[in-house]
C-alpha cells in the first residue's frame, strides 16, 4: 500500500514535469518570447536590455535548466502584470476556486445520486422519464449559456442574485448551480445504468430473497456495488470542474484560479500561467490518486500494486 | 423512449445540417452588414424575425451562419482526431513495447490537464484563428481514441483469425489494416459521434472567452460574448445562439447515444 502511494506520488511529480515542459516549449518555440511579454509600443533597446535581464539570450537548454530550478523551490518568477510572485498569485486565488468547486461537487452528488438511484429503481416510471429528459437536457446545455439565462432570468428581471463578484452567500449560488448542471447530468445517467446492471445480479436476489427490506437491499447491496463507476466518474469530474470553473467563474466574475489563468492568458502573463498549469496538473493528478485509493476503501477486491 | 430519442437526434442533426447548408439561401440577409438605423431590434420585427443586434445585423442569418462555422469546426476537429487518434492507437496496441509506453504516457500527461484548458492555451500561445482553433481541439481531443483504440486492439489481436492470418504469412501492416482495423472501426464510430458535440461546445466556449473564432465572423461563442454586454436590453442576443448551441449538441449527443447502443454496448466514454 506504501509503495503503490510513493510509485503513485513519483508518477505524478514525472506528469507535473512534462505538462511543464510542454508548456514551457510552447512558449519558448511560439516566437521572440520578449515581444510576447512586452507590450506593443516598445523601444528596440528595451526589448534587447528586458532580453538581457530575462536571460532569454541564453541557450534554450540553460533557459530550461533554470525554469525547473525555479520550479521546483516553487519559483515561477515575477507576474509580468502584477510585478508579485506569480505562484503567490495563483495560491491566493485558490481558495475561492476550492470554495466554489467544493459546493458545485456537493450540489452534484446529493441531486444526481438520489435521482440516478430512484430512476432505476423505478424504471419506465413517470419520475424515470422526467429524469432522463432532465438529464439528456443538462448534458446539451453549455455551462456558459446557462449561465448568461440565469444571470437574466434572477438578476435583470427578478432582481434576486448578484450578477457576480463574491462575498455572500447569494453570490455562490448562481455559479456553483451552473458549475454543478453538467456534472450533475452526467452523474445521474451514470448512476442509473450502474445500479440498473448491479439489480440484475444474484446476490441481490438472494437479498431480496432472504426477506431484507427493500431500502436496505438497495443501500446495502445495489449501492455499495455500484459505488466504483460512479466515484470513478466523479473522479474524473472533479478534475474537470476545474476545467468547467474557468468559464464558470469568467462570466460571474469570480475571483479564482479559473478567471486569473483566462486574464493570464489573454494578457500574455507567461510566469502566472506557468505557475497556474503547475497547480492545476499537481492537484488533478491528487485528486485521480485519491480516488484510487477510494477504490481499495470500497472494493476489498481490488488489490493497489505498485 | 429508445427509438423516440434516436428519432429526435436523427431529426435535430438533419436540420442543422440543412441550416449550415442552406445558410445563404434560408438567410434573409448578409450576417456581416451592419444597419444601424435597425439596431437592436426585438424578434418578430418584420424583415428581421430573431430581432437585430447593436449593429444591428440580423440575428437569424448570423445564428444560421453560425451553424456553418459550428459544423464546419466539429466535422475537421473529428476527422482530424479520428484519423490522427485512432492511428496512433492501432499501432501502439500492436506494436506493444515502447511506442505503447509512450504513447500511454503521453495521453496520461494530456489527461492531467483539463481540455479546454489546454486547447485554450495553445490558441493562447499559437495565435487566434479558425485554423489555430481547429489545430488545438485536435491536439487536446486525439487522446480518447489513442487509448479506447488501443484497447480495443490489445483484444482483437489475441482473436483466432488475426492469429490465423498472422500465421499464413501475411504482413504486419496487412494484419492491421484487413483484419484488425474493420473490428475496431465500430468504437472509432461511436467515439466520434460522442465528441462532436463536445468539440462543438468547446469550440463555443473558447470562443466565447475571446480565443476562439473572433468577430465579425458569425461564430455562436463569440455572439454569446458579445451578447453580454446587451443583457439588460436585448434578451435575444443572448437566447437564441445559445438555443441553436443547446439544440445542436443534443442531437448530435443522442445520435450518439443510439450508435454506442447499436454498435458498442459495452463502451464507456
Amino acid at each position: 500500500m506504501r509503495a503503490y502511494v510513493l510509485s503513485r506520488l513519483a508518477q505524478t511529480a514525472l506528469v507535473v514535469v512534462l505538462s511543464l515542459t510542454a508548456v514551457f516549449g510552447m512558449v519558448r518555440l511560439s516566437g521572440d518570447p520578449v515581444l510576447l511579454f512586452m507590450p506593443m509600443d516598445i523601444q528596440a533597446k528595451d526589448v534587447n536590455e528586458f532580453r538581457q535581464r530575462l536571460g532569454f539570450n541564453d541557450p534554450l537548454a540553460v533557459q530550461y535548466a533554470r525554469f525547473m530550478g525555479g520550479a521546483v523551490r516553487g519559483d515561477f518568477g515575477e507576474s509580468l502584470r502584477y510585478r508579485s510572485d506569480a505562484l503567490g498569485l495563483v495560491l491566493e486565488r485558490l481558495p475561492a476556486t476550492l470554495l466554489l468547486g467544493g459546493t458545485a461537487l456537493g450540489l452534484t452528488l446529493v441531486l444526481a445520486i438520489p435521482l440516478g438511484v430512484v430512476s432505476a429503481v423505478r424504471r419506465d416510471s413517470l419520475f424515470d422519464h422526467a429524469a432522463t429528459v432532465a438529464t439528456v437536457l443538462g448534458q446539451a446545455t453549455p455551462g456558459f449559456w446557462l449561465g448568461l439565462m440565469l444571470i437574466y432570468l434572477f438578476s435583470v428581471q427578478l432582481r434576486w442574485l448578484p450578477t457576480g463578484g463574491t462575498g455572500t452567500l447569494a453570490h455562490l449560488v448562481m455559479p456553483s448551480v451552473v458549475l454543478a448542471a453538467f456534472f450533475a447530468a452526467r452523474i445521474a445517467r451514470l448512476t442509473r445504468s450502474a445500479v440498473l446492471e448491479v439489480l440484475g445480479e444474484d446476490y441481490v436476489l438472494t437479498a431480496r430473497a432472504k426477506g431484507l427490506a427493500e431500502t436496505r437491499v438497495i443501500a446495502k447491496h445495489a449501492l455499495r456495488n455500484s459505488a466504483i463507476p460512479i466515484i470513478t466518474l466523479a473522479g474524473l469530474e472533479a478534475g474537470q470542474l476545474l476545467g468547467g470553473a474557468v468559464i464558470t467563474e469568467t462570466i460571474f466574475a469570480w475571483p479564482g484560479l479559473g478567471r486569473l489563468t483566462v486574464q493570464a492568458l489573454l494578457n500574455r502573463d507567461f510566469p502566472v500561467v506557468l505557475a497556474a498549469v503547475f497547480l492545476i496538473s499537481v492537484m488533478y493528478t491528487l485528486i485521480n490518486l485519491a480516488v484510487d485509493l477510494l477504490y481499495g476503501w470500497l472494493d476489498p477486491r481490488v488489490r493497489l500494486r505498485a | 423512449m429508445r427509438h423516440l430519442k434516436a428519432w429526435l437526434g436523427i431529426g435535430l442533426t438533419a436540420a442543422t445540417l440543412v441550416a449550415a447548408a442552406a445558410a445563404p439561401w434560408l438567410a434573409p440577409h448578409d450576417p456581416l452588414r451592419a444597419d444601424f438605423a435597425q439596431s437592436l431590434r426585438p424578434p418578430g420585427t418584420p424583415g428581421h424575425l430573431l430581432g437585430t443586434d447593436q449593429l444591428g445585423r440580423d440575428l437569424l442569418a448570423r445564428v444560421l451562419h453560425g451553424a456553418r462555422l459550428a459544423l464546419f469546426i466539429g466535422a475537421c476537429t473529428v476527422l482530424i482526431t479520428a484519423v490522427g487518434g485512432g492511428l496512433l492507437g492501432l499501432v501502439a496496441g500492436f506494436a506493444e513495447r515502447w511506442p505503447s509506453a509512450v504513447l500511454m504516457r503521453i495521453a496520461d500527461v494530456q489527461l492531467s490537464f483539463p481540455f479546454i484548458l489546454l486547447a485554450m492555451t495553445i490558441n493562447a500561445i499559437t495565435g487566434l484563428g479558425l485554423r489555430n482553433i481547429i489545430l488545438s481541439l485536435s491536439a487536446a481531443g486525439w487522446v480518447v481514441y489513442a487509448r479506447v483504440v488501443r484497447g480495443e486492439v490489445l483484444s482483437v489481436k489475441q482473436r483466432d483469425y488475426v492469429q490465423a492470418a498472422a500465421a499464413l504469412g501475411m504482413s504486419r501492416a496487412r494484419v492491421l489494416f484487413r483484419h484488425v482495423l474493420p473490428n475496431v472501426a465500430p468504437s472509432i464510430v461511436v467515439v466520434a459521434s460522442l465528441q462532436f458535440s463536445q468539440f462543438i461546445v468547446a469550440e463555443a466556449a473558447i470562443s466565447f472567452l475571446g480565443f476562439g473564432v473572433q468577430p465579425p465572423t458569425p461564430a455562436w461563442g463569440s455572439m454569446l460574448s458579445e451578447s453580454r454586454d446587451f443583457l439588460y436590453v436585448a434578451w435575444w442576443l443572448a437566447a437564441f445562439p445559445g438555443v441553436a448551441l443547446a439544440l445542436t449538441a443534443l442531437g448530435v449527443n443522442l445520435l450518439g447515444d443510439w450508435l454506442r447502443d447499436t454498435l458498442d454496448p459495452k463502451l464507456r466514454v
